[in-house]
């Protein structure tokens, strides 16, 4: 992968950080669960709000691997599967605040963002929920002779729902092309995954139905981009379906006022040292980008030797943006897109009798 | 929920228990929210009966409304079991237990995911001991959080008692009191049939007195199919359940204010469902409205209002619910589906004319 396209991966993934560190200052107070109350002053963000800190590769470098009319499906945490798809962060905060310009018009918050003009067909409040629809769009897609593929977006706790096993069994044997995709962080709400699931995992039961499978560092988005790459492509040239397991951490709790006290910390510290931004970072630099505009020079060897690779991959240091900078810039646009959000009008109340079906729809009684 | 709503409840709820126990029922109470109530009578019964089990998803950590705290330090992985994101086997491997003689209680985390469980529920649970011509009992409990849960959308706020009550082999509690939760619960774990026990997810943090040491108290409000009166007035009845007592508590209170009399019956258990006290306040008053959160169409109020209607014709009768439509995330478009005080005395000042 060339630094370029490494760079814009990095872009992502800090809109995707960007984006939830202020959706969840936004939520605090806004649901009472986990032993957390309700503030007496409402956030403006309410309901429960799942964040995807730590996991943002997996949704960056699988959407790397599709094209703009692919599809996704997503679940309750799938702010970051939005962004990386290209939904707008402005939209996202929109519909997040409850307001007439979100994607659903407000009426579904966090754990209901779609965004059909982007091929995102929904974040999904029920879990597993999203996996026969995957299956069911790629059916449609193949139908038409179309050479579109669906990623589909599940948890490691996902997969010990029916809907998995019966929407595996189903793509496998009708040969549709869809890319399954377990985001492994190792948690169910608050409960271990692994002391709930027998065997290897989403791979392992895949296999077992014959669809080949890729496991891979899930903090790692060049590794997870690579494995998207290959199974999309196998999936797009009509191969069936494909699993990717991606084994990545929860840095928050399951939702933004859950403290997880019922895990380790040190459990947290050790998977923050592993932090997908920073491994990003820590490439980018030893292929010659700067942390900032002010630090002094990388020394020689690592010039030298990032220069080397430059030249092979792209442009060099002196032609792109400290981190810092970058950075900052991505901080400026998500804060321009809140700002902008909560510009936008509530919705009317006559809307809430809106959508609902066509006959007999938008009634009282 | 604000204090004063609290309060409302509070109030005039311990007639229920304290209707027999007078001064030292009051003296005995034990200051308890919905949650902690629920959870102590769950502990009570599994200290008394060690066939009762627990099983469903995070109760290890108390579950995510804490109801279930404290249990799995008590009584250990073997009685309090955590379960995998499994609805169908969990619902299905109740019934199976519950066959086999233990007293299964199932967490399901909201209503909405009872769905994923419903042929359990309904072709299973429901209907066992009368397909298998009565060689078979099926004593559990099926716990579902219900109602709007502010913010939480669509999926994660229905109230869905209806769909059960519907359904013959199904007893459907919905407590509204910390004393209903204690002692409704207790009650419905030891049921022989299963029984649908809807919990309102905004009445967690409600607290109030639950005498937990004067037995007949607790057996006097956990009798299933007894309304429980919580106002007396002389101009109206209104019938509800759930959250909508503290709504329609509250607008008693208000129109009372105003010169008109309004009585209050908490129904407490939809199926069976207390016919005789409703069917004598609404006589007495020759009104009646019957309030719920559940959508309007094809609600439970519907039934509550025929019945009335085909015995006492001369009855005036009304019903308040949800518009039919999904419920809203934003502010603005959750209110149109949520239930209030508000909305309880307009409904009554445009029937009267006030
Ligand atoms: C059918 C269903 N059961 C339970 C829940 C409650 N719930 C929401 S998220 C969650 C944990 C899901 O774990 P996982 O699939 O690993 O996804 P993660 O939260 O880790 O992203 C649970 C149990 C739900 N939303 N839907
Ligand atoms: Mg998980």
């Amino acid at each position: 992968m060339s630094t370029e396209q490494l760079l814009e991966l990095y872009r992502v993934m800090l809109r995707i950080r960007a984006f939830e560190d202020l959706a969840d200052q936004a939520s605090q107070g806004g649901t009472s669960a986990f032993g957390q109350a309700t503030s007496a002053a409402p956030a403006p963000v309410r309901g429960p709000l799942h964040l995807s800190h730590g996991q943002e590769a997996v949704a960056v470098g699988v959407c790397a691997s599709l094209h703009a009319d692919d599809a996704i499906t997503s679940t309750h945490r799938g702010h970051g599967h939005c962004i990386a798809k290209g939904a707008d962060p402005w939209r996202m905060f929109a519909e997040l605040l409850g307001r007439a310009d979100g994607y659903n018009a407000g009426k579904g918050g966090s754990m209901h963002i779609a965004d059909f003009s982007v091929g995102m067909l929904g974040s999904n409040g029920v879990v597993a929920a999203g996996i026969p629809i995957a299956v069911g769009a790629a059916q449609a897609f193949k139908l038409r002779g179309e050479s579109r593929i669906v990623a589909c977006f599940f948890g490691d706790g996902a997969i010990n729902r029916g809907p998995f096993l019966e929407g595996l069994n189903w793509a496998q044997v009708f040969q549709l092309p869809v890319l399954f995709v377990c985001e492994d962080n190792r948690y169910s709400a608050t409960t271990r995954s692994a002391d709930m699931t027998a065997g290897e995992g989403a791979a392992a039961r895949a296999r077992a139905l014959g669809i080949a499978t890729q496991v891979c560092d899930g903090n790692d988005v060049i590794a997870v981009a690579r494995a998207a790459a290959e199974l999309a492509s196998q999936v797009r040239a009509g191969g069936g379906p494909r699993l990717l397991h991606a084994i990545t951490y929860r840095f928050k709790g399951h939702v933004s006022v859950d403290p997880a006290s019922y895990r380790d910390p040190r459990e947290l510290d050790r998977a923050l040292e592993h932090d997908p931004i920073e491994l990003t970072e820590r490439v980018l630099m030893e292929r010659g980008c700067v942390a900032s505009a002010h630090a002094s020079k990388p020394d020689s060897r690592i010039g030298s030797e990032s220069a080397a690779r430059a030249a092979a991959t792209g442009p060099g240091p002196s032609e792109i943006a400290s981190l810092d900078e970058i950075k900052r810039h991505v901080r400026e646009q998500i804060e321009h897109a809140m700002q902008r959000a909560l510009a936008s009008p509530w919705p009317d109340a006559a809307a809430a009798f809106e959508d609902v079906q066509d006959s007999g729809g938008g009634v009282w009684r | 929920m604000s204090d004063r709503t609290v309060g409302g409840v509070v109030r005039s709820a311990p007639a229920a228990g304290n209707a027999t126990s007078g001064a030292t029922g009051v003296e005995q109470s034990v200051d308890l929210s919905c949650a902690e109530a629920a959870a102590r009578a769950l502990a009570d019964a599994m200290r008394a009966d060690p066939s009762v089990v627990t099983l469903g998803e995070d109760i290890g950590r108390g579950g995510v409304f804490a109801q279930y705290r404290g249990l799995l330090a008590e009584f250990g992985a073997q009685r309090v079991i955590d379960t995998p994101i499994s609805e169908s086997t969990i619902m299905g491997a109740a019934v199976g237990m519950a066959l086999a003689g233990l007293r299964p209680v199932v967490e399901l985390r909201v209503v909405d995911f009872a769905l994923c469980a419903m042929d359990e529920i309904v072709n299973q649970a429901a209907k066992a001991r009368f397909m298998l011509g009565g060689q078979a009992r099926v004593p559990l409990v099926i716990r579902l959080p219900g109602g709007i849960w502010s913010g939480a959308a669509a999926q994660h706020s229905q109230s869905l008692e209806s769909w059960f009550a519907h359904i013959p082999g199904l007893t459907v509690v919905m407590p509204a009191t910390p004393l209903a939760h204690y002692a409704l619960l207790r009650t419905a774990i030891e049921s022989a049939d299963p029984v649908v026990f809807i919990e309102h997810k905004e009445l967690w943090t409600l607290r109030g007195p639950v005498p937990l040491h004067d037995h007949s108290a607790i057996a006097h409000a956990g009798r299933i199919g007894v309304a429980h009166t919580a106002r007396s007035g002389s101009d109206l009845t209104v019938c509800t359940w759930s959250r909508g007592l503290q709504h329609c508590v509250l607008a008693a209170e208000q129109l009372e204010g105003r010169g008109v009399s309004v009585e209050v019956i908490d129904l407490q258990s939809l199926w069976p469902w207390d016919k005789q006290a409703v069917i004598e306040s609404a006589q007495r008053t020759g009104r009646l409205l019957v309030v719920h959160e559940a959508v309007q169409v094809a609600g439970f109020g519907a039934e509550v209002v025929a019945t009335v209607a085909e015995a006492h014709p001369e009855v005036k009768l009304r019903r308040l619910g949800a518009p039919r439509i999904p419920v809203g995330y934003s502010p603005p478009l959750e209110a149109v589906s949520m239930l209030t005080a508000d909305r309880v005395v307009s409904a009554i000042e445009q029937w009267l004319g006030l």
